[in-house]
Order: C-alpha cells, then sequence, then structure tokens
C-alpha cells in the first residue's frame, strides 16, 4: 500500500521533467533563503549549518571606506561604456557612475588617468584552495576520490584561506570564484562561491548568500579514476550511476513528503484526541542526498564538467528525466556542435579560448566556442580551472572575441567582458548583486592600467566589496605562508 | 623566349594553387615570392614600407629600396606587420599529440633507466601531427622540441614547422642535450638532489675516460662506464662544446649547484624554468649562462619555486642574461607563444626585448641560422595584421624555408563545418 503511494508520487515528479523551463529569470529564485534542506525535518543540532545569509549582505560592507575613480572610461558589462566617467564607491556598493556626478568629500579619489574600469572578474571554475601552491598531498583536498558519488562533500571544508595563488588571483583583477571539487568524482560534492579576501579562514571568504552549487562530471576523469576501482569504468557506468543517485534522491524526497503528511496527520490526530500512538519515525537522514533531493527541487545551481557534446545532451537528457536544471556545463568543448539545446535549456557554458588537444575529450576545442554560443544567444563563460590562467581571463575573453570577429562573429566587447563577469555571476546565481557596474550593485571593480583586452595591461587597482584588495603599487599582500618565506610574494 | 615566359607564369601560377590547397612541397620552393610596402619589426627596429623578396626559399632582398622580381608573386603587405618567424624553443611540437593518450606521446621517460643521453626526439618527431597546424597559427616557424623525464632525457632538435617531411624540418638533430635536476631529477636521483649530480659527474668522468681510451674500450679493456658507448659519445660532445646542456631546474641553491658542475666540467649551459634564476642574475649574466622561462609561471608550485616573481624575465635581462620566452614543454598551446612575450612586456621588458626573446635569442643559444629576417638566410616569416604581441592581433601569411603555408587546421575546418 505504502508502496505504490510512493511510486505514484514518483511517476509525477518524474513526470515533472517534461515541464522543465525554470532557470529562472535571475539569481535568487534557485537561491538564497529559500534553501530548506532537510534539518528542519530532524533533531538539530546546536548551530543550524546551512547558510543563513542573503544576498543583500553582499551590498553592504561597514569596512569599506569611500573610494571614486575619475576621468576612466567604465565598461559595465551592462551594455554601455562610458567614456571620461567617474564611479564611486560607498558602504560595499556602488552609489554613482557616470560622466557628471558628484563626488562625496570624504571618499579618496583615485584619477584613473584615461585608464580603463570594469567590474571585478568572476571566475566560475577554480580549485584555489583546495589544491594550493605549493602543491602537498597535505594541501590536496579538492577530490574526495574514495567513490564516484561524494554529493556529501564540499569544497568550503577544502579550502585553505592562505593559499598563494589567492592574492594572485585577486592581483589579476578576480573578485569572486567559484570553487569546485575536482573532476574525479560524477557527483563531487558542493562547490564553495568565494570572495578573493586577503587573510581570514575559510569562512571568511564565503560569498554573503550565495546559492549552492554542486560539481558533477562525466566522460573521461571518472573513467580513469574508478576504472580499476570498482567502476565507472565506461560511460555506460558513468549514465547508470547519474541515474542512480538522482533516483535514489527522488526517493528520498517522496520518502520525506510522506514522512511530513504521516507526521501531520499524526500531529491531527493527537490534537483532537490526544496522544496515543507513537510518532511517525522520520526517514534516515542522508547528508549527501540533502544536497541531490535539494537538486531536484530546484534550490541547487548544478555544475556539470563536461567535453564532448555526446555527454552534454546525454547530461541534458538525463536532467530533463529526473526534472533537474542544469545551470553551466563547464570545460564544454564542443558546446558549440550542440549550441541550439543549451540556449533552448538556458544553461551556460564556462570555457576556454586556450585550451584543447590534451586528451582525447578536449580534440575538438575550437578559439570560436563561447563566441558561436553568444551567437546563438546562449551564455558563454570564460572560465580558468588554472591557478594560472585565472589570473589572465581577461586576455583569454579577448582571444575569444578576437577569434570569433576573425570567424565572421559579431562580439561587442560589452559581450566578451560579459564572458567573465555578468554571465558568470548569472552561472552563480549572484547575478542581482555583482558581475556588472550599476549603482547599487556590489563594489566589485577592477581598475585596469590599459584597455583590459590588451596583452600589455595589468590590474592597477582592485575592489572587492568596496575594500581595496590590492594596489600594484602598492603589491600583493602575502599570505601568512609566503611570510618570511617568499622573496617574490608581493611583486 | 615569350613562350618560356607565360610557361613560367602558367606553372607559377599552377603551383600557387598547388600551395593554396595545401599540397606545398619543396617543389614550390622554387617560386620567388614579394611582399611589399609592409610594416617590418624585429629586436632591434621598426621600419615602414619595407619589401622582402624570397627567391628559393631564401630572403633576397629586403628593405624600403627592395623590388619584387618580375614573374614573383607579389603579396600586399600595405597595414600589415612584417616579421621574423617565431620560435618556440622547449616545446614537446611533433612529440606529443594528445597528452592523456600515452602512445602519442614520444620520449617522456618515466622508468628507471635515468640516462638517454643518445636518444634523439627526431626519431620518433611526427611532422604531420595537427597540433604543429594549429601552433603555426600561432606565427611560430621552429620548434625546438624537447625531449621529457629522466635524469638525462636526450637530444632536442630544431625544426621548422612546415608541412614537410621530417628530414625538410630538421635543421639541427642535436640542438642540446637535456637534463632534469632539482626535485625532478628521477631515477638515480632517490630523493636526492646531490646524488643525482653525483651520478652526472660520474658519467662526465667516464665519458672523459672513454674519450681517451676508445680502443681500449672496444677491446673490452676498461673499466665499467654508467652508461653504454653511445650516451658517453653525446657526453663528450657536450664536454667538447658542441652542444650545450639545457638544464630544468628551479630552486637557487640547484642552480648554484649546476654553474659549479658547468664550471668543473667547462660545460655550456642553458637554464630551463629556473624559476629562481633572477636571484643569481649576476652570476648567471658573468657566467654567460642563458635562461629559458614561461613569463605566466609565477606561482610557488613547488617548494623549489617559493621565490618566484611576475617579472624575472625584466630582472635577469637588465642584469644582462640572456632569456628564451618559452611554452615550458607544452604542445597544445604552444601558440600562446606571442601572448607570452607580450606579458613580459607588461611586467617590464621592452617589445624589442621581448621579441628577440622568441626569435633571435633562441637562434644564437642554440645556433641556428634562423629567427631572423636577413638576405641570405632562409626565408621564414609571418605577416600579420598587426602587433604580434598583440592580442588582436592574427598572423595571416606564413612563410617557412620560403614555401606559404596552409592556415587550414583541425580548428579552422571543425569551426567552417559547425558556423
Amino acid at each position: 500500500m505504502k508502496r505504490a503511494f510512493l511510486s505514484t508520487l514518483l511517476l509525477g515528479l518524474v513526470a515533472c521533467g517534461g515541464s522543465h523551463k525554470e532557470p529562472a529569470a535571475t539569481a535568487s529564485s534557485a537561491a538564497t533563503g529559500t534553501w530548506t534542506d532537510s534539518a528542519s525535518l530532524y533533531p538539530q543540532p546546536r548551530h543550524q549549518e546551512r547558510d543563513v545569509h542573503t544576498l543583500d549582505e553582499a551590498l553592504v560592507n561597514p569596512k569599506a571606506t569611500p573610494v571614486a575613480i575619475t576621468n576612466v572610461t567604465i565598461m559595465t558589462a551592462a551594455g554601455e561604456t562610458i567614456a571620461d566617467g567617474s564611479i564611486v564607491m560607498q558602504g560595499g556598493s556602488i552609489t554613482a557612475l557616470g560622466k557628471n556626478i558628484s563626488i562625496p568629500p570624504s571618499a579618496r579619489v583615485i584619477d584613473g588617468k584615461g585608464r580603463f574600469v570594469t567590474p571585478g572578474i568572476i571566475d566560475t571554475h577554480s580549485h584555489i584552495g583546495v589544491y594550493s601552491a605549493p602543491g602537498t598531498a597535505a594541501t590536496a583536498d579538492g577530490n574526495e576520490a574514495v567513490a564516484p558519488t561524494t554529493p556529501h562533500a564540499r569544497a568550503r571544508y577544502g579550502y585553505w584561506a592562505q593559499d598563494p595563488q589567492i592574492p594572485r588571483a585577486r592581483a589579476g583583477g578576480v573578485t569572486t570564484a567559484l570553487i569546485l571539487p575536482g573532476s574525479a568524482n560524477l557527483i563531487g560534492g558542493r562547490g564553495y562561491t568565494t570572495i578573493m579576501r586577503p587573510g581570514g579562514v575559510a569562512s571568511d571568504h564565503s560569498f554573503p548568500g550565495a546559492p549552492a552549487t554542486l560539481k558533477m562530471a562525466c566522460g573521461e576523469n571518472p573513467k580513469r579514476v574508478y576504472g580499476d576501482k570498482g567502476g565507472p569504468q565506461t560511460r555506460m557506468g558513468i549514465y547508470a550511476a547519474f541515474r542512480a543517485a538522482y533516483q535514489k534522491a527522488a526517493e528520498y524526497n517522496v520518502a520525506q513528503k510522506t514522512y511530513e503528511s504521516a507526521y501531520a496527520l499524526w500531529n491531527e490526530k493527537r490534537e483532537s484526541a490526544g496522544a496515543a500512538e507513537a510518532a511517525p519515525e522520520p526517514p534516515p537522514r542522508d547528508l549527501g542526498l540533502d544536497t541531490l533531493a535539494a537538486v531536484l527541487r530546484g534550490e541547487v545551481l548544478v555544475q556539470v564538467h563536461c567535453y564532448r557534446a555526446d555527454d552534454i545532451r546525454q547530461l541534458v537528457e538525463i536532467s530533463d528525466e529526473y526534472g533537474f536544471n542544469i545551470r553551466s556545463f563547464h570545460h564544454a568543448i564542443e558546446a558549440y556542435k550542440v549550441r541550439d539545446l543549451l540556449v533552448e535549456h538556458d544553461i551556460s557554458i564556462s570555457t576556454w579560448t586556450e585550451w584543447w588537444g590534451f586528451k582525447m575529450e578536449a580534440m575538438d576545442g575550437i578559439q570560436e566556442n563561447a563566441a558561436l554560443m553568444t551567437d546563438a544567444g546562449g551564455r558563454a563563460i570564460i572560465h580558468s580551472d588554472s591557478p594560472v590562467d585565472i589570473q589572465h581571463l581577461n586576455q583569454e575573453a579577448a582571444k575569444g572575441m578576437y577569434a570569433g570577429r576573425a570567424a565572421g562573429i559579431p562580439i561587442s566587447e560589452d559581450q566578451a567582458l560579459r564572458w567573465i563577469t555578468a554571465n558568470a555571476a548569472w552561472t552563480l546565481g549572484i547575478d542581482s548583486v555583482t558581475g556588472t557596474l550599476e549603482a547599487g550593485k556590489r563594489a566589485d571593480v577592477v581598475l585596469w592600467s590599459g584597455h583590459p583586452f590588451s596583452v600589455y595591461s595589468l590590474a592597477d587597482v582592485v575592489i572587492q566589496g568596496g575594500e581595496i584588495g590590492y594596489e600594484r603599487s602598492v603589491g600583493r599582500l602575502p599570505t601568512d605562508f609566503e611570510l618570511g618565506n617568499s622573496a617574490g610574494a608581493s611583486r | 623566349m615569350k613562350s618560356t615566359l607565360s610557361l613560367t607564369a602558367l606553372l607559377a601560377g599552377l603551383l600557387a594553387s598547388l600551395v593554396a590547397a595545401s599540397i606545398a612541397s619543396s617543389v614550390a620552393s622554387a617560386q620567388s615570392l614579394a611582399i611589399t610596402n609592409a610594416t617590418l619589426r624585429t629586436e632591434k627596429s621598426t621600419e615602414e614600407n619595407v619589401t622582402v623578396v624570397i627567391v628559393n626559399g631564401k630572403v633576397t632582398a629586403l628593405g624600403k629600396g627592395a623590388k619584387a622580381p618580375a614573374g614573383a608573386r607579389v603579396i600586399d603587405g600595405t597595414g600589415k606587420t612584417l616579421t621574423a618567424g617565431l620560435v618556440a624553443a622547449g616545446t614537446r611540437l611533433g612529440l606529443v599529440e594528445i597528452n592523456a593518450v600515452g602512445y602519442t606521446n614520444e620520449g617522456s621517460f618515466d622508468d628507471a633507466k635515468p640516462v638517454h643521453a643518445a636518444f634523439q626526439v627526431t626519431d620518433g618527431y611526427n611532422p604531420d601531427s595537427i597540433v604543429i597546424d594549429v601552433a603555426r597559427n600561432g606565427g611560430i616557424t621552429s620548434t625546438v622540441s624537447i625531449p621529457g623525464g629522466g635524469l638525462i632525457g636526450g637530444q632536442s632538435a630544431w625544426m621548422t614547422m612546415a608541412d614537410a617531411s621530417v628530414l625538410d624540418n630538421t635543421v639541427d638533430e642535436s640542438a642540446a642535450l637535456h637534463v632534469t635536476l632539482g626535485r625532478n631529477a628521477s631515477g638515480v636521483g632517490d630523493g636526492s638532489r646531490g646524488r643525482a649530480l653525483q651520478t652526472l659527474r660520474s658519467l662526465f668522468d667516464d665519458a672523459q675516460h672513454y674519450g681517451k681510451n676508445r680502443s681500449a674500450y672496444d677491446r673490452g679493456q676498461t673499466r665499467a662506464y654508467g652508461a653504454g658507448h653511445l650516451d658517453l659519445q653525446v657526453l663528450l660532445s657536450v664536454l667538447k662544446g658542441d652542444m650545450p646542456m639545457v638544464v630544468s631546474v628551479d630552486r637557487k641553491s640547484d642552480i648554484a649547484a649546476v654553474l659549479k658542475l658547468a664550471k668543473q666540467y667547462k660545460i655550456r649551459i642553458v637554464l630551463m624554468g629556473a624559476t629562481e634564476a633572477w636571484m643569481l642574475a649576476d652570476e648567471l649574466a658573468a657566467a654567460k649562462v642563458p635562461v629559458m622561462l614561461n613569463p605566466k609561471s609565477n606561482l610557488p608550485n613547488s617548494f623549489d619555486q617559493i621565490h618566484v616573481v611576475d617579472d624575472a624575465a625584466t630582472r635577469l635581462v637588465k642584469a644582462g642574461v640572456a632569456v628564451i620566452i618559452s611554452p615550458l614543454g607544452d604542445a597544445s598551446s604552444a601558440r600562446t607563444l606571442r601572448q607570452l612575450a607580450g606579458l613580459s612586456v607588461a611586467h617590464g621588458l621592452t617589445w624589442e626585448q621581448a621579441f628577440a626573446a622568441i626569435t633571435t635569442t633562441p637562434a644564437q643559444v642554440f645556433g641556428a641560422k634562423r629567427g631572423t629576417l636577413k638576405p641570405g638566410e632562409a626565408a621564414d616569416l609571418v605577416l600579420w595584421s598587426g602587433d604580434p604581441l598583440e592580442l588582436s592581433s592574427r598572423s595571416e601569411f606564413i612563410v617557412i624555408g620560403g614555401v606559404e603555408q596552409s592556415m587550414e587546421n583541425h580548428q579552422t575546418l571543425l569551426r567552417k563545418r559547425y558556423r
């Protein structure tokens, strides 16, 4: 009887896969504040582990002092470029920008001297902090490669806030990154959306109120890691394992719903007739299934490492089957081959301009991938997946733009800038507060020495939530690790 | 006479279309070619309205006054920038097709046998690699392709990137001998840098001994050597100064140890990677030791690289060290070479210094008559849409050994198919 009830519910759930049109306008629907994990069903830990912050908190920073950059070209990534403009930041957010705006007397004024200002760069794919420098087994905290599915793992617990790669990324103009578990596992765990702030501990680097993310991976890497460790050994095994995981999650959701109604019924009975029978037992809590069940409820932004067009299409099919949304395909080397499908499903791609050919599934990488995706009406992101390239994402975007133009695909500077700012913010569900230069947005701002798409330009000033996080004239702030240990830490 | 002329013209046209169809071959080098009215940029100067003339694979005239010979194919270089072809020194081009597919990797040794001195990458070099086609579009006309791994990995080769046979591409099959020290010293290292150096010294002693006792060796009357005769012969030619020894090493103390070894055996060395070389810049300049480095590598990736800086190239060049900018072993992204040079300009090199680091300096260090545009020398050149180091520029016309190269490759064809 109970079984029948369960499967009816399940059928209903699976059928939801058809009506799959919800990657929702922007950020917050999937997101913040609405995160309802199953913790509420269970005896509470003393402190709730769930993130109780909201995105609005990202707009306020008591440590920020007023800053204005004057006499600059402002590339907003919101469709507009303002020549000879100024931008004012106060209390953590942008309070004004434009040609003729008043500068508050209390503001530190940086004369832009004809230089360029862009939003802070956002990398949707980094392993900084979880694979730190110098590389040691002791600090390799990015792949929980003990089982192919580890949805219970979280990148934030592997993140080392003193990684010397962090100040270098910041000096490259990066103000936010999604730190992901590696791609050894099919389901590697939750990502960690960070602000590239100096010092502190891992939890201090959290982007306030950023939605939960989940890293998944298909293709060669899990095959390589698990082929000799009990599987999956083939793509056949990989997809079977994906479906098994989401099947379990669907059943877990149902079991919890069933319990909730049984509990309500019991409670109603108790109130009307006085308690007689014992309260129903909740189903056993599973921390990994908590995350996967939340994925099925649309509360998690799913980030899938996927190269080949076959894999991309098949993952979309599985997400349709189980009724969840994929937010971004990462690497997505062959996305250009299935770009219409991605546009139709409102799935972004996080890709490279330069990387190709290093493994079979990367053979067909082309420099115009992001341009073709953009041309098709989709969202493209240039990501790094590299502690070196994260420092030059502006240049990688530039190369993608110029490659597109040479192939006759008209990509504007604003569009290319969105590849490393606004589109990345959307992919992380934080686009309502950052990723563009607009009044009211978080003050994540970079002043470049020249045009950001020139090889000769460097970030001169990087402002994070209204705080100056890097100034080239001052140098990088060494991490604790580098103090007395590295002659080059600050330069 | 007249009929001969038109026949020549016909032939030239035919040849041109053959080349265009990317069936370029050595016969095409017989054609004469001129690029007119371009901006010539070199490691020394910038000159406007320059014409370059190429006959039989060589530059025959270069300058404002140069004239295209009658019958030559003429390319209008107006508004374009002309440079020597770039040299990617220290890549795995032609040796690695797909990094993750083991058998497409040539000469990457991770076996217990640490000495591969006699190994020449030319024996397994694949000029038909699609990776070469892609790199060439980055304006690269030569590679110094290197072996990987081992204490002594073997000999690198200076190869042109022409669509031709290995034989035709080979400029120098023994460009340098490659040695890895420091944390990556394999095999005999046993986790000890000192032990790896000791093994090297022992091998050089053996080579010296072998050099003086060859006939005794052939009679089986010498003491046992740490390597076979082919390996010892190569070590001997390093000792004689016939080829430099490129040492992959990062830590300052290891570099100092290498300098000591080089002095002891009077070996001409080149440092590769050399993260902390900037700390010994004056010593390296005094010892005339060149450094190959990647300006993008600014991370303390290991404890051997803790003192990494962003502007090592600038510091070294200022001290008088010859610097080669290199992708350091990469193949698939070797085309970023010009971006690496541009980045080093952002960090303080002049444009000319950075350009020398990807053209004339590698040619000087490895003794190849390449990397420069000069009458009488092989015509390796690139016509760019603008500044070759800038991201907005593209290579538009590439000539290697006087032969136009196809701009088509795996990626351009994929793009066309899916555009």
